[in-house]
């Protein structure tokens, strides 16, 4: 081979949004470089300003549809804050959590069931053709009809949290507009045992996967990294709704905690790279080479100091034992942190279903004014930031959205170019087999690339094959 | 019948078929249950399945009139490659787990101003909507 050449994976299958990999190759077929691009940009944050702080929660579930939940909450958080609350009644704050751990149930029950089953169940480089969902189904029926019921009780859960599926209101600032009711309550607690026996088994699953596959796991796209995430005031434990930020080194050493997520911009700096729309966070104090940090299920497995719930705790017991006690840093042991996730949340519901503060009627606080609002919560992607400024009108003048994949950026490429390098490099031709391994490394992230650029859409993959001249010498489409 | 209207209304003419579905749903047809997301996603098989006749309201990109009115059924190379489904691939799974084969269309009405952040419709895309809702409301009286 004597010519360099341009790999392009565009755009990215069972990926949200418009994303697209350029691998590029030199003379002799290495990999040189590898990068994840986001090829699409709309301004989000231009849209917000001027809008009033009240309708700030209902307007920023318009971002995206996949996790309209999670920024709901973000922004009411936020609004809490610009309303002088510093403490929602139990009421509104069990009701949001409720919310919360609905909707992260059924982001990751999807994920798990319908976008990754396919490559862990019959490999990576198993023909396109059978390597889909339906052929998943086919085999294992009673599998999918689960992970349908288990997306629906989300669904309900947050339909009965948040109102409606679309634009819900439920989180006011300073609070939530509704309780539950006890008939609601009744009808998800008549499916919370069958919710937790499958959250058990989805997560045998995953845990067996990567336990039955250990090479391969710890071999693919399994890199170093600091991780940061969002842990319980304290305790430090797994808490995806409230608590401060932590950091951790790849050998598991402190570089943050406690930090007041108030305070996240003292900690965190976004550098923005001109080849993608989408910027690059980094611990200020570390710098842009060495500060980058992944978020995430399985960074929340390993910043956290436990989980406030047995059946998880354990299972999260078992996974850092896989790491020998130490941070994990395998990309595809996303997949068994996030069965984790579901089984906490599971846990979590029937804990909150069986507390009478649900249908307790102090729904709002108030307080002092203030000029800023900053809200974080840990969404099904990871680590998710809002923040706003208002003027004495109430007008929101100022707005910043740092969410999980735009977190996870650094760490993706990262992935990217590992995996070329594992199985493109020094090959004389591309194939499907090869590229979805790539495909594999970033879907493992989960990420929402409308989220993240505000965009919508997805299309097919597409790869081209250019030489040094440009002229397109390869392509392929699946 | 179900009739599920889908897209998001925060990106102009894309909620194109949510705006129908409220409008159906004011209607007040008897034996139409009317549900409203921002995308088709998987749990929708199983409302799908338990349903005789469904009807998928969506935007249409780049359509001749002002909507486009077409049966629809299982795609025997359906995939699902996203958070979001189209209505074949509903319609597969809804017969791969269910065994259901429900009487399908979908409903693709015109839009212009797709992507950015805006809320409402465009004017050609109103009149198209009001277009949409005129002929459902003739075509549904005799198929429910």
């Amino acid at each position: 081979m004597t010519e360099s050449r341009l790999i392009e994976i565009s755009p990215l299958t069972r990926v949200e949004g418009h994303g697209k990999v350029t691998i590029h190759l030199d003379a002799d077929g290495y990999v040189d470089e590898a990068r994840l691009h986001i090829v699409e940009f709309r301004g989000f944050e231009r849209f917000i300003r001027g809008r009033l702080l009240w309708e700030v929660p209902v307007i920023v579930q318009r971002l995206c549809g996949i996790c309209p939940v999670s920024h709901h909450l973000a922004a009411a958080k936020a609004m809490d804050m610009i309303c002088g609350v510093d403490q929602l009644p139990p009421t509104a704050e069990k009701m949001r959590r409720l919310m919360h751990y609905g909707q992260v149930m059924q982001s990751h029950v999807l994920h798990f069931f319908h976008l990754a089953a396919p490559d862990l169940l019959f490999g990576f480089g198993a023909p396109a053709e059978k390597r889909n969902i339906f052929e998943v189904l086919q085999q294992q029926p009673e599998l999918g009809r689960r992970a349908i019921l288990m997306r629906k009780f989300g669904q309900d859960i947050i339909e009965a949290t948040a109102g409606k599926k679309i634009h819900g209101t439920g989180a006011i600032p300073g609070g939530i507009n509704k309780n539950l009711p006890l008939e609601t309550r009744d009808a998800l607690l008549a499916q919370i045992g069958d919710m937790e026996q499958w959250a058990q088994d989805a997560l045998a699953l995953a845990r067996g996967y990567t336990l039955d596959n250990a090479d391969l796991v710890q071999g693919f796209a399994a890199f170093p990294s600091n991780y940061m995430s969002m842990v319980r005031d304290g305790d430090g434990a797994l808490d995806l709704y409230d608590g401060n930020l932590r950091a951790l080194s790849a050998d598991g050493d402190l570089i943050f905690d406690h930090l007041d997520t108030r305070r996240y911009h003292e900690a965190l700096v976004e550098d923005v790279r001109s080849w993608s729309y989408m910027k690059f966070p980094f611990i200020k104090d570390l710098g842009p080479d060495h500060g980058w940090y992944r978020v995430g299920p399985l960074a929340r497995m390993n910043t956290a100091s436990f989980i406030d719930t047995p059946l998880a705790d354990a299972a999260r017991s078992e996974l850092m034992d896989f790491s020998h006690g130490l941070p994990q840093h395998a990309t595809l042991a996303n997949h068994w942190a996030r069965m984790i996730e579901v089984l906490h949340c599971v846990e979590k519901i029937r804990e909150l279903l069986h507390d009478p503060d649900l249908q307790g009627s102090d729904l709002r606080a108030t307080g002092k004014r203030r000029q800023e609002g900053i809200g974080v919560l840990e969404a099904p992607r990871g680590n998710l930031i809002h923040h706003y400024q208002v003027d004495e009108n109430d007008q929101v003048t100022y707005c910043n959205l740092i969410v999980s994949t735009t977190h996870n950026n650094e760490g993706m490429n990262r992935a990217v170019k590992d995996v070329a390098m594992q199985y493109i490099s020094g090959q004389p031709q591309i194939s499907e087999a090869m590229l979805n391994h790539v495909e594999v490394a970033i879907r493992a992230y989960d990420p929402c690339l409308s989220c993240a650029t505000h965009a919508l859409g997805q299309m097919p993959l597409q790869v081209e094959l250019f030489g040094p001249d440009g002229a397109l010498l390869d392509r392929k489409a699946t | 019948m179900l009739l599920i209207g889908y897209g998001n209304p925060g990106r102009g003419d894309d909620g194109l078929g949510p705006a129908f579905a409220e409008r159906i749903e004011r209607a007040g047809l008897p034996g139409v249950t009317v549900m409203v997301d921002y995308q088709l996603t998987v749990e929708h098989a199983f409302d799908v399945a338990g349903a005789g006749q469904v009807v998928f309201a969506d935007a249409l990109i780049g359509g001749a009139g002002a909507f486009r009115f077409t049966e629809a059924a299982p795609a025997t190379d359906a995939d699902i490659t996203s958070h979001s489904l189209s209505p074949e691939a509903v319609l597969t799974l809804a017969r791969t787990l269910y065994d259901a084969a429900p009487e399908a269309h979908v409903m693709g009405i015109t839009g212009q101003d797709f992507g950015e952040v805006r809320e409402g419709l465009s004017d050609p895309a109103q009149g198209n909507l009001d277009r949409a809702v005129e002929f459902f409301l003739d075509w549904a009286k005799d198929r429910r």
